[in-house]
C-alpha cells in the first residue's frame, strides 16, 4: 500500500469503492443517486443504456496516436483517496517535460450545464489518474456533443475540494442505505429518466397515507364506471 | 416505470416462441403464427405443451419480462427467473416489516380495507344498475350485504392485529360471496353460483374466477419482482413454502374489480356460454381452450382501459395498476410513505 493510500484511504476495501458515475448522479439529484445506487431501481436498464451509449462512443474512438498524443479509451481507473472507481472515456497522454502527462477528456452528449457535475466527475478522474500514474494532472477537457466544442477544465484547489466533499457525501448516502426525500423541480424532474419511479410530485405532497385513506372512504360519490 | 406492456399468452398446443432479431415470433408446426416487437411485451404466459427458445428466455430475463408456465387448464406450474436482482435493502425492510406486528398490521389493514370497500362497490353497483329490476328478496339481500360490508369496513379501521384482520377479511368475503349469485343477471341455471370452490372449481362461475385470479396473480407477482420485493413474503397471507404470499396480498384489492366484475360481465353479456366450459367426471369444471381465449382477449382489453389513480392522481392503464401498487408498497417499506395507499375504486 502506498503512502498516499494509507494516509487518505477511506474505510473498507475495493468492494467499497463507489462508482464514479454516482458523483454525477448525486450532483444532479441526491435522490436520483440513491434510487440508482442504493435501491438499484432499474439500475440494470439504466446501466445497460449508459453502457451502450458509451460503447458506441468508444467504438468511434479507437486508441490512436496523432501529433504525438496517444489516446487511451475506456480506461479503467480508481482513486483510493476518493474511494471511487470507474472508466474514463478517453485519456490523452501529453508529452510533458520529464514525463508523460495524462489528460482526461469526457464526452457528453448534451451541452454545458449550470451545475458542476461534469467538472466534478472529470476532476475525480484526474485525481484517480494522478494516483495511478504518479504525476500531476492539472488539466482536462469536456467535449459536448450538442455544441461540438471542447471546454478545458483546470483542476484547481476549489474544484478538488468540491470533488472530495461530494465523494464523501455520496459515500455517506450510499452507506446509509436511505433514500433522500423527493422534492419536485419541474425542469430537472421532467428530464429525469427515473421520474415515474421516483414520483416526486405525489410523494412530496402526500405524506399522511392514513388520512388520505380515511378521506377516500368518507367522500363516497356515486359509483363511477372504471 | 415500464410503459403499459402487453402480456403474450401462448395457448396453442405445440406452439414455440422464439426471438428473431427485435421480434418475438410464435410458431406452430413450423409455421409463423404471430410476430410482435419484443419491446412491446411485458410478460409471457405459456399454457400446456408450449415452449420458448433459450435466446428468448435470456432476453426476457434481462429485460425483466416475466415468464410463467401454466398447465393447459391454467394451473400454475413454474416461473422462469433470472439472477436475483433488485435491492437487498428493500427485501430486508420487507422481512423486518413482516416481523413487526404493528407494521404488518398497518399494511394488512390497508389491503383488507381496500378489498372490503371494493367488494362493497361491486354490491352498490349492482344495486344501482339492476336494483330496480330485482325482486324484493334479492334487493333486500344486497342491501343487507352492503350494510354489513360497511360495518366490517368500520371494524377494520379499528386497531387489530393481523389475525383479527384476517378474520374480518374472511367475514367480508363470506358476505360478498353470499350474495354473489345476485350479481349474475343470466337466468340460465348453468351459471348459478352456490359458493366459492377452488380446488377444483365445481361450477362455471368458479372456473372463471379461478382462471382470472391466476392471471392476476401472474401480473402481481411480476410487478412485485420488478420493484425488487420478494413475492413470497406476505403480510395478510401467512408464509407457506411455495406460496406467493405477497402476490396474493397484492391481489386482494384488485379481485373485485379486475377479476370478479370481468367474470360477471363475460357472463351477463353472454360472451361466455356453456360451450366455454367442460365438466370432468369428478365434478371439476374447467374452461375449454376457446373459453380461455375469450377470457384472455377480454382481460387484455380490460387492461388497456384507463382510470384516474386516486392516490397518484394520474391517468393510468388498468394493466399498470399492479406495478403502481407494488411501487407504492415498496416506497412505504423504504420509508418514503408513512403508509401503504391501496387501490380503491369509487
Amino acid at each position: 500500500m502506498s503512502a498516499l493510500e494509507s494516509a487518505s484511504r477511506p474505510a473498507g476495501d475495493e468492494d467499497d469503492l463507489i462508482p464514479l458515475s454516482a458523483l454525477q448522479h448525486y450532483l444532479f439529484c441526491p435522490r436520483q443517486c440513491a434510487l440508482i445506487h442504493v435501491e438499484r431501481a432499474w439500475a440494470e436498464n439504466r446501466f445497460t443504456a449508459e453502457g451502450r451509449v458509451m460503447h458506441e462512443r468508444t467504438d468511434r474512438l479507437h486508441a490512436e496516436s496523432r501529433r504525438g498524443v496517444r489516446t487511451l479509451t475506456a480506461l479503467p481507473i480508481r482513486s483510493s483517496r476518493l474511494g471511487v472507481h470507474g472508466v474514463a472515456d478517453a485519456v490523452e497522454i501529453h508529452a510533458a517535460s520529464g514525463s508523460d502527462r495524462p489528460f482526461p477528456v469526457d464526452y457528453k452528449r448534451g451541452r454545458p450545464k449550470e451545475h458542476r457535475a461534469d467538472e466534478v466527475q472529470l476532476c475525480a478522474q484526474a485525481m484517480a489518474l494522478e494516483e495511478m500514474f504518479g504525476v500531476q494532472v492539472p488539466e482536462g477537457a469536456l467535449f459536448y456533443g450538442e455544441t461540438r466544442r471542447r471546454f478545458p477544465v483546470a483542476f484547481d484547489d476549489p474544484l478538488r475540494a468540491l470533488t472530495v466533499r461530494i465523494a464523501q457525501e455520496v459515500r455517506a448516502t450510499i452507506e446509509s442505505g436511505a433514500t433522500p426525500a423527493p422534492s419536485y423541480e419541474r425542469r430537472k424532474c421532467e428530464a429525469c429518466s427515473l421520474l415515474d419511479l421516483c414520483r416526486p410530485k405525489v410523494l412530496s405532497r402526500r405524506r399522511d397515507v392514513a388520512s388520505w385513506l380515511r378521506a377516500s372512504l368518507e367522500d363516497e360519490p356515486p359509483c363511477e364506471d372504471t | 416505470m415500464r410503459r403499459h406492456l402487453n402480456t403474450l399468452y401462448v395457448t396453442t398446443e405445440g406452439a414455440y416462441a422464439r426471438k428473431d432479431g427485435a421480434n418475438v415470433v410464435v410458431e406452430v408446426d413450423d409455421a409463423e403464427r404471430l410476430r410482435v416487437p419484443a419491446h412491446m411485451i411485458g410478460g409471457i404466459v405459456l399454457f400446456g405443451r408450449t415452449s420458448l427458445s433459450p435466446a428468448l428466455m435470456g432476453f426476457c430475463l434481462e429485460e425483466g419480462i416475466a415468464i410463467t408456465h401454466l398447465s393447459e387448464h391454467g394451473r400454475f406450474l413454474a416461473r422462469v427467473e433470472g439472477p436475483v436482482s433488485g435491492n437487498v435493502l428493500l427485501r430486508r425492510a420487507q422481512y423486518r416489516a413482516a416481523e413487526d406486528p404493528e407494521k404488518a398490521a398497518r399494511i394488512t389493514r390497508s389491503m383488507v380495507l381496500a378489498k372490503t370497500v371494493n367488494q362493497r362497490a361491486v354490491v352498490r353497483r349492482t344495486l344501482r344498475d339492476h336494483g330496480g329490476a330485482m325482486d324484493d328478496p334479492s334487493r333486500a339481500s344486497l342491501e343487507a350485504a352492503e350494510a354489513r360490508l360497511s360495518d366490517i369496513a368500520r371494524r377494520i379501521e379499528r386497531p387489530a392485529g393481523v389475525d383479527g384482520l384476517r378474520g374480518l377479511e374472511g367475514e367480508a368475503s363470506a358476505v360478498y360471496f353470499g350474495v354473489f349469485d345476485a350479481f349474475i343477471r343470466k337466468a340460465d341455471p348453468f351459471f348459478r353460483f352456490e359458493g366459492r370452490s377452488r380446488r377444483p372449481p365445481l361450477d362455471p362461475v368458479n372456473a372463471l374466477l379461478s382462471f382470472l385470479y391466476t392471471l392476476l396473480t401472474h401480473d402481481c407477482r411480476s410487478a412485485l419482482e420488478t420493484v425488487g420485493l420478494d413475492p413470497a413474503s406476505g403480510f395478510l397471507h401467512a408464509l407457506r413454502p411455495g406460496r406467493p404470499s405477497l402476490a396474493l396480498d397484492l391481489l386482494e384489492e384488485f379481485r373485485p374489480h379486475l377479476a370478479d366484475r370481468l367474470a360477471l360481465s363475460l357472463i351477463n353479456r353472454g360472451q361466455v356460454g356453456p360451450s366455454a366450459f367442460r365438466r370432468m367426471d369428478n365434478g371439476a369444471v374447467l374452461l375449454t381452450e376457446d373459453g380461455r381465449k375469450t377470457v384472455l382477449v377480454a382481460w387484455q382489453e380490460r387492461k388497456k382501459e384507463e382510470l384516474l389513480h386516486p392516490f397518484i392522481e394520474e391517468k393510468v392503464s388498468i394493466g399498470l395498476l399492479p406495478h403502481l401498487q407494488a411501487q407504492l408498497l415498496a416506497r412505504h417499506l423504504r420509508g418514503d410513505l408513512d403508509g401503504y395507499p391501496p387501490m380503491i375504486w369509487k
